[in-house]
């Protein structure tokens, strides 16, 4: 085995990470917000790649110009999730809570194979199309942007927390919702825009993805688990970790499939998973 | 009169915690609410500020009827409330908790304002102003807390055991803090398990026992007032 294979691997886990931790950080973001897992995760990133697969099929949009429009109709689609169903759980039991978004994440699956059927679709002849090559290593076009956007949304993500006005009302609210409450800042509305961005976040990965990879009804669950891969092993609540435990993610998964066998790529991030749980519960970077 | 609550019943599902119980709060006035624990002073405030609904009765805040009004719309109204425990957010520094107290856009415009004010009253917090609340001590919370609702300029400020798990150290700046915000003008409603402490701060009183009224009345004459040292004491 040559070192450029190895590169070659380090490269396209790389790629591939920085989308992981953009559909963590989505995830995190609202678990720390307000205490809820969003099992449905893995479906809006699914619902996300058919806004592009659509939005390029009945209007001819090519996905790197659909991708505001995706961004805005995910982070919609978030609003709505909190109305209808969120904000009736907030109080519930946990398993409540979880049964909750889990049945979303079925509901979602169920209709979408209703519309769309479960074929698998991809788009044909996008803009962003072949490949790179420098030096002896490849990198596929629309990988390469795809993951450049992931990181860059993501450090917007990451200012927009730390920086802003509103961003601060969103930590307040996420370290101790009645105290925030009591200072005029309305949990509800911050809840809602914790989930409009945690879902904008969904929406630009899987925007980006539409470009280069098949889209079918069940195209999230893979995804899903690793974003939850990744926000145990950032540290639950911590965005900047799922930055970290993303690339991680990334390069476990194609460096173990390089070096051991391809067939057990999932096996090997699970295996960090169960690591993280046992040996550091709290995560790389966690505060519980 | 600033703060009028009449007649109200509080129930945490059936089970009914405050009973009938009225009480009032005039302008620059310290008011303290007395009673052992579970006698549901901490429940009032927590009514006060919506948190927690009541049932009947009603709650008028400088004369417009307030029951209905969600939580968040209340520091905008001036009314604070400092939570028992303090509860900072504990991983933001303590300028940002402060910034998080001028929410509403009456107390952002007087940000800066605040900001000089409340630095002369708690130096600590100017020195300290970029270090994560979580690793201040108790007494420094409780100040950071205090301070963080004085930033929403309130007229009634509402603290919930301000002087738990304080030095007697702290405790006496806390007590000259609290008699210089009264002069100011702005009134205090706080919650104290220590009888002596609290009337010898307060202006008027009022004890509860297992969320009822047993006596209100001037600092004077609660102080001796043989109804009070049996509700502390037991029979």
């Amino acid at each position: 085995m040559t070192s450029e294979i190895i590169l070659q691997a380090i490269v396209t886990g790389l790629m591939m990470g920085l989308i992981y931790a953009l559909i963590a950080a989505g995830l995190s973001l609202i678990f720390g917000l307000m205490d809820i897992v969003n099992f449905a995760h893995g479906e809006h990133l699914m619902l996300s790649m058919f806004s592009s697969f659509w939005l390029w099929s009945l209007f001819g949009l090519d996905p790197i110009f659909s991708i505001p429009i995706t961004i805005l109709l995910m982070a919609f689609c978030g609003v709505i999730t909190h109305y209808f169903l969120i904000r009736y759980i907030l109080k519930a039991k946990m398993l409540i809570q979880i049964c909750a978004t889990f049945g979303l994440s079925i509901f979602i699956r169920s209709i979408a194979q209703l519309l769309w059927t479960p074929d698998f679709r991809n788009v044909d002849k996008p803009l962003l199309e072949g490949r790179l090559e420098i030096g002896s290593v490849f990198i596929g076009q629309p990988q390469l942007i795809a993951s450049l956007v992931c990181l860059v949304a993501f450090i917007g993500l990451y200012l927009f927390v730390t920086k802003t006005e509103t961003g601060l009302a969103l930590q307040a609210t996420a370290q101790d919702r009645h105290a925030a409450e009591i200072l005029g800042i309305p949990s509800n509305k911050m809840f809602a825009i914790g989930w409009a961005i945690g879902l904008g976040c969904v929406g630009v990965a899987g925007g980006m993805m539409a470009n280069y990879f098949f889209i079918f009804t069940d195209v999230g669950i893979n995804f899903a688990l690793f974003a939850f891969v990744a926000v145990a092993l950032g540290g639950f609540g911590s965005i900047i970790g799922c930055l970290y435990a993303g690339i991680i993610i990334g390069l476990v998964e194609s460096l173990g499939g390089l070096l051991i066998d391809p067939s057990f790529k999932l096996l090997y991030v699970f295996v960090i998973y169960l690591l993280v749980v046992i040996y550091r519960p709290q995560g790389l970077f966690g505060r519980y | 009169m600033l703060l009028d609550v009449k007649n109200i019943d509080v129930l945490y599902d059936d089970f009914q915690v405050i009973w009938d119980i009225s009480i009032n709060v005039n302008n620059a006035e310290m008011v303290a609410l007395l009673g052992p624990n579970g006698s549901g002073k901490s429940t009032i405030l927590n009514t006060i500020s919506n948190l927690v609904h009541h049932r009947n009765g009603s709650i008028h805040f400088e004369n417009t009827l307030i029951s209905e009004i969600p939580t968040y719309k209340r520091t905008a109204l001036g009314i604070s409330h400092v939570l028992e425990r303090r509860r900072v957010f504990p991983h933001l520094t303590v300028m940002q908790n402060l910034l998080l107290g001028a929410w509403h856009p009456r107390a952002k415009k007087e940000l800066n304002n605040s900001l000089s004010k409340i630095y002369k009253i708690f130096p600590k917090l100017e020195i300290r102003s970029n270090q994560l609340a979580r690793t201040m001590s108790g007494g420094e919370q409780q100040m950071l807390a205090i301070a963080r609702g004085m930033m929403g300029l309130p007229k009634l400020l509402m603290i919930d055991e301000p002087f738990l798990g304080l030095s007697p150290m702290v405790m006496k700046d806390l007590i000259k803090i609290f008699k210089n915000i009264v002069n100011e003008g702005i009134s205090i409603l706080f919650v104290e398990q220590n009888v002596r402490l609290a009337l010898s701060m307060a202006d008027r009183g009022y004890v509860l026992e297992s969320g009822r009224l047993v006596i209100e009345g001037k600092s004077n004459d609660l102080i001796d007032n043989e109804k009070v040292t049996k509700v502390f004491l037991g029979n």
